[in-house]
């Protein structure tokens, strides 16, 4: 299965729809889209993984690419995740501690911290 | 002779083909059903990490996975060909920071996914050496 990409804006966020596998052949894309919407001027995003069925450490650093540049204009990057395998990889490097992970994007629009 | 051998040209496309046959080779190992992702991620890792290293030294060669269905375990062999790696590091240190900080970052998901893991450094390249245990199918 490849990716799939799509994003929708609610309020100041833009929540980047995420589906299919994240690995080394498919990150690039994600990677140009979290680029491509920071050139832009979206500084509050929200990655939506409900429907990525594998994630590997290509993906993850993309993720923290991601989160560097929304913090470099003050912004935030925030994970919406239910599925325990895909939270197992966060865990393992650490990463949970990283990224804010919400059980919902409406959860994850709403919060502030 | 391993059970499958599977060799791929370093493309990045290839890797899902490289886990999605160890899975299945897993699966028929008896592997627990459950262990399966971690199979899944961990040689994918493996692969993508091998992968990186032949693009970044230009090395034409395959890359090798070797899975072996032995007594009471399922063992996988991903083998480079890229001398001086067996902490993930490109051997010039490269151009490419980014490529080596994500070869670390696979060797330590793997190292967090599975416990009997071994990082070989041989004369021609790297094995990176997993097993996982089966039960009677």
């Amino acid at each position: 299965m490849d990716l799939s990409l799509s994003t929708r804006t609610v309020g100041d966020r833009t929540i980047v729809e995420v589906g299919g596998e994240i690995d080394v052949y498919t990150a690039p894309k994600l990677r140009e889209q979290l680029v491509e919407l920071v050139n832009d001027g979206s500084y509050h995003l929200v990655v939506d993984m409900e429907g990525v069925d594998f994630l590997d450490s290509t993906g993850l650093g993309v993720l923290v690419g991601g989160l560097k540049r929304v913090r470099a204009h003050e912004g935030s990057l925030r994970l919406v995740c239910n599925q325990e395998r895909i939270l197992k990889i966060f865990r393992i490097t650490g990463l949970t501690k990283v990224f804010p992970i919400h059980t919902s994007v409406d959860e994850a629009v709403a919060a502030t911290d | 002779m391993p059970t499958v051998e599977l060799l791929f040209s370093a493309q990045p496309e290839h890797v899902r083909t490289a886990r999605l046959v160890a899975a299945q080779v897993a699966r028929r190992a008896g592997v627990d059903e459950a262990a399966l992702d971690e199979v899944r991620l961990a040689v994918g890792e493996a692969c993508s990490r091998a992968v990186g290293l032949h693009r970044n030294n230009g090395v034409q060669e395959p890359v090798r996975v070797l899975l072996n269905e032995e007594e009471k375990k399922f063992s996988v062999e991903v083998v480079d060909e890229v001398p001086g790696n067996a902490t993930g590091s490109a051997p010039d240190g490269g151009d490419d920071a980014a490529a080596d900080d994500e070869g670390e970052m696979g060797l330590a998901v793997i190292s967090g996914l599975v416990d009997d893991v071994e990082v070989i450094e041989g004369e021609t390249g790297g094995t990176i050496r997993m097993s996982w245990p089966t039960v009677a199918v």
